[in-house]
């Protein structure tokens, strides 16, 4: 089985690209910025940066992951989506949340009930 | 007496292993590779929104400069962990690599908020040891979703808005921290322009181009005003 991987010449740059990015965004700091820790605009970026980022995918899969024609309106997304904000705020715990979104997404889908 | 690294590792044992699975599961169930690719994602990449990500980005077999982007651009967030830890990881040694390679969003949160002693060895080997177990936890989920999701059969339309679902969480999570709400709308607005005026591959590294650039331009605004402020303070004081 192991061969598979090498012969699967997609899958396995696929996973040499992913590990190169994900492990580049960890180093970086290490390499480059040993000396400018203290600087404002990096503390700036370190503040703000996160956070824009998530709002900014999050926002861009909902609105990938929903039906925007009639009579849906985005609701097939947005009503699960509701729900991972509401139970977040009242329990704190991300998996509890991950489900409360995703189980009524999932059944939404495959019953097709809008 | 500082508790042990698997005592504080419990709360991120009971998180990855669930999410590793839903990961393993996710990656079975919606890819033709061997399941045992997903633990060995999990081995070599290290990434949990990440790893999820690609399961859509294999899915739909994005080219490879797209996936470094797009890979890079999620993690992005990593690069300020790294920033705060440059002195805690000073002296590390041979570990370095690899406490900067584990680097997770939990990983962090458990290295930055610990109790520490004066023993600078003794407590840079604790943070081995949890990097080293939260992998562990990690690997074994993604290990067990992609065994599972491969075995049993089961509908798992929808079930990628698992991604989704982390994504929402983790905003919270940051508005929570910060106690601001300004960079979570200026992430929404870049997210709407850049859909409004982009195509679907560009949109994701056109927000963050906005983001940034705003931010930017942001700071140096507040560092002009900071500079008039105290010629101003110099000139009448």
């Amino acid at each position: 089985m192991v061969e598979n991987l090498f012969q699967n010449y997609y899958l396995s740059s696929f996973i040499a690209v992913t590990v190169l990015a994900t492990f580049a965004t960890r180093i970086i700091p290490f390499v480059f910025f040993e000396r400018h820790t203290e600087h404002p605009l990096i503390k700036h970026l370190g503040r703000y940066l996160p956070a824009a980022v998530m709002a900014l995918l999050a926002i861009v899969f909902l609105q990938r992951s929903a039906t925007w024609s009639l009579p849906v309106i985005g609701l097939d997304a947005l009503i699960p989506g509701a729900l991972v904000v509401l139970v977040h705020f009242w329990r704190r715990n991300a998996l509890l949340s991950i489900a409360a979104g995703t189980l009524p997404y999932m059944a939404i889908q495959q019953a097709g009930l809008f | 007496m500082t508790p042990s690294a698997f005592r504080l590792t419990l709360p991120i044992l009971f998180g990855y292993l669930p999410l590793g699975m839903a990961f393993g599961v996710l990656f079975a169930t919606q890819l033709d590779y061997p399941w045992w690719i997903a633990p060995l994602m999990g081995v070599l990449v290290y990434a949990g929104a990440g790893q999820i990500l690609a399961v859509s980005l294999l899915a739909a077999h994005a080219g490879l400069l797209e996936v470094f982007i797009a890979m890079f651009v999620l993690n992005a967030r990593h690069l300020f962990y790294g920033l705060s830890l440059l002195g805690q990881f000073r002296g590390a040694g041979w570990r370095k690599l690899y406490l900067i390679f584990g680097l997770t969003d939990e990983t962090y949160s458990l290295l930055t908020s610990r109790q520490r002693t004066q023993s600078r060895e003794q407590e840079l080997h604790t943070d081995f040891r949890i990097t080293a177990l939260n992998q562990l936890y990690w690997v074994v989920g993604c290990a067990a979703g992609g065994f599972l999701g491969h075995s049993v059969t089961f509908n798992s339309t929808g079930i990628e808005f698992a991604l989704i679902a982390l994504f929402i969480v983790l905003t919270i999570e940051q508005f929570k921290a910060l106690g601001e709400t300004f960079p979570l709308w200026l992430g929404a607005l870049a997210a709407a322009v850049a859909m409004a005026v982009l195509p679907a591959p560009n949109q994701l590294i056109g927000a963050i181009m906005i983001v940034s650039l705003v931010l930017l331009l942001q700071y140096r605004r507040h560092r002009d005003a900071l500079a008039r402020n105290r010629s101003g303070d110099t000139t009448h004081g």
